[in-house]
């Protein structure tokens, strides 16, 4: 789960992190209040979970009060990377003399969290790691032992951070530490860290992830969930604790586990179809489950045609063979459907489906075959 | 030659590597065993012919399961009465971590955490934990281990496959079964069946597993079976290309799969371009390793 700039900068202004004087708005109107309220020069600022804002327009620079308005009824109404624009948060503007990265993320690789700083700020990280990897600093940290202020300094001296500000550092650090571990956090990130001509430490921008397995002791940060950037059939799936992402494609499809559902879509593909959504209905799926998978799978207008592959351990096939059958009652689909079932109870599921007017296939290739020939004949005839 | 074996009396001699992992010395206890899958697993994993040896609900001490395995209230009670060696944990995801210390400070060397959903800050502390006290952890968000006609330490449905040559290890559950049957189809039996899991940390990595099987003379051959995100495929390749002499098929799910979004599994996911199925393929094939384009063609590679 991702958090807003605003929501991130209130977090780190929480515990100990400075961050620029302002307010999220809604509204033009909110917007000028907010920055008479701070002295007329501020910065407007989209808050959209995408990436690239600021090449997208959606980051801009007013002088007085009634240029923050006017460039607030712009952003407000502005669509970045497919996303509507609802808040702008209005913020103090900063004079900066020099734009640093740091940020507190996991490390997969290495099972353990890792600091990364740069003294190469205010720009995308991830291209200047690819163009100037010697320019990025990394320092672990022992997950047992928690944030040491002496790494912390060892980051400040890596980047070349100036003697005055160490200490001011370290706090920044310790605090995002705290930030990265209350929250359950996947990244913490503060891109740029500015030194003002003040020369104050300010955090100018925030971004946060939040670990969607950790969500069950976050109640608070559930609350600041935005599904803006989710297909409303990806927020029903999440109502039916189904996992189901959405794509392009015209076969729908409906797996037990996640390993095989990605498979499957592959091998749709590798047969000339194209996939139109990821579906894992889980182990031991019901019929109340499979029913909800299959209406959210065929509300997709593009769908041709769907694909079940179930190979039941713990699910039972025959169960999942129940639960086609009163889903097909209750949603009446009007597309072929192929059904691929082996493993436990296998030959009582295919039995209950005889009847269903459903293509049975045996393998998982023959299954994507004729999937990928139903859709397509179905383009032909509607 | 790693010496992994923890037998006492040892009948292998340090050489039968893989029986650490699961064989008929195994004395497996179930934590979480009196709850619905503790039981309902616990029953397919006796009808097996796996040694359970009892098992861990806290506030459940005293009880029995199956009218012979006796239930504990905490690892270490049920370790001292039952001489225990290994574990498997059927707990839910937010007590899962403590299950797993609690193993690992009753002294129990090898645990298998079934669970799926842990949180990834948790499974960072656990496993630098189980790092320091040299516990082996398999998992979590994993199917298990199988090692057919021998025992099964999971949830992997055992008439699936058959004893055999053919060492398997993978990040997948069903996709893993999927092979398993298709291999089964061929005649085409499995040493172990090894379920690493498809959480972003966790504990067995591929490596880890690809030295077992090149040291385990009943593996002749291996298939590994990856997916979306993370590197450990890549590190994998680099094993095989340095130290593996056994001949090795793949296949890589997650082709199809949108950078950004995570598919099902914790781990399933391509981050800012790293992680992708074609950059493993990639790697493996570099490597001299044969991959599949779909999971039934797997076995058909090392035929």
């Amino acid at each position: 789960m991702k958090l807003h700039e605003y929501q991130s900068k209130t977090i780190f202004s929480k515990y100990g992190i400075p961050i620029p004087k302002g307010r999220v708005a809604a509204t033009a109107q909110e917007a000028k209040q907010i920055a008479e309220e701070l002295g007329g020069r501020v910065v407007i600022k989209a808050q959209v979970l995408a990436g690239g804002r600021g090449k997208a327009g959606g980051v801009k620079l007013a002088k007085d009060s009634a240029e923050a308005e006017q460039l607030a009824t712009q952003i407000l109404g502005m669509d970045i990377k497919g996303l509507p624009v609802r808040k702008v948060l209005v913020d103090e503007a900063s004079a900066i003399d020099q734009e640093i990265y740091f940020a507190i993320t996991n490390d997969r690789t290495a099972k353990k969290p890792v600091m990364i700083a740069s003294a190469a700020g205010g720009v995308d990280i991830e291209e200047v790691a690819a163009a100037t990897p010697e320019k990025i600093v990394k320092v672990h940290i022992d997950p047992l032992l928690g944030l040491r202020e002496y790494q912390a300094r060892d980051v400040a001296v890596a980047i070349d951070l100036p003697r005055a500000y160490w200490k001011d550092f370290v706090k920044i650090a310790m605090g995002l530490w705290q930030v990265y571990s209350a929250t359950d956090a996947i990244l913490a990130e503060i891109n740029p860290l500015v030194i003002t001509k003040e020369k104050k430490l300010i955090a100018l921008d925030g971004k946060m992830m939040i670990d969607d397995n950790a969500l069950f002791r976050q109640p608070d940060l559930v609350e600041m969930r935005d599904t803006d950037e989710d297909a409303p059939s990806e927020i029903e799936a999440r109502r039916y604790g189904l996992s189901f992402i959405k794509l392009d494609g015209n076969i729908g499809c409906m797996v037990n586990g996640a390993g095989l559902a990605m498979t499957s879509m592959d091998v749709i593909k590798l047969f000339g179809g194209e996939p139109a959504n990821f579906l894992d209905i889980g182990g031991g799926a019901g019929a109340d489950k499979v029913a909800a998978g299959m209406r959210i799978i065929l509300t997709d207008p593009n769908v041709k045609a769907v694909l079940f592959n179930i190979f039941g351990g713990i699910t039972r096939c025959d169960e999942v063979a129940r639960g086609i059958l009163a889903a097909m009652e209750e949603v009446k689909p009007k597309v072929p459907m192929v059904v691929r079932l082996v493993g436990t109870n296998a030959e009582d599921g295919r039995r209950l489906l005889e009847n269903a007017k459903m293509i049975t296939a045996e393998t998982l290739a023959d299954a994507a075959k004729k999937s990928v020939k139903a859709a397509k004949k179905r383009k032909i005839n509607s | 030659m790693v010496t992994l074996c923890r037998h006492k009396p040892c009948p292998c001699e340090g050489t039968y590597i893989m029986s650490i992992l699961v064989d008929n010395n195994t004395r497996l206890i179930v934590q979480g065993i009196t709850g619905n899958e503790g039981l309902f697993h616990t029953t397919q994993m006796v009808a097996y012919g796996t040694n359970v040896v009892g098992g861990v609900t806290p506030g459940k001490g005293g009880e029995w399961v199956l009218d012979k395995l006796p239930v504990f209230d905490s690892v270490k009670t049920a370790r001292d009465a039952t001489d225990a060696t290994a574990t498997i944990i059927f707990v839910p995801a937010r007590f899962a971590p403590d299950a797993m210390f609690e193993a690992a400070d009753a002294g129990i060397p090898l645990i298998i955490c079934i669970t799926e959903g842990v949180a990834v800050q948790d499974m960072m502390r656990v496993r630098n934990y189980l790092d320091q006290k040299k516990v082996r952890l398999i998992g979590p968000n994993c199917p298990g281990l199988l090692t057919p006609g021998k025992a099964k330490v999971g949830i992997i449905p055992g008439d699936i496959a058959i004893p055999g040559n053919v060492g398997v290890v993978s990040r997948s559950g069903t996709l893993t079964y999927e092979v398993l049957y298709a291999m089964k189809n061929l005649g085409m039996g499995a040493s172990t069946c090894v379920g690493i899991g498809g959480d972003p940390v966790n504990g067995t990595n591929f490596t880890d597993v690809l030295e077992m099987f090149e040291h385990d003379p009943k593996t002749e051959k291996v298939i590994l079976i990856g997916e979306i995100g993370g590197s450990e495929e890549e590190k994998a390749a680099e094993y095989i290309t340095s130290k593996m002499t056994k001949p090795v098929a793949a296949f890589i799910a997650g082709l199809t799969a949108p950078p950004g979004k995570r598919m099902g599994h914790a781990g399933a996911i391509i981050e800012g371009g790293a992680g992708t199925a074609a950059d493993k393929i990639k790697a493996l094939e570099a490597a001299g390793v044969k991959v599949a384009k779909h999971p039934e063609e797997i076995p058909t590679l090392l035929m």
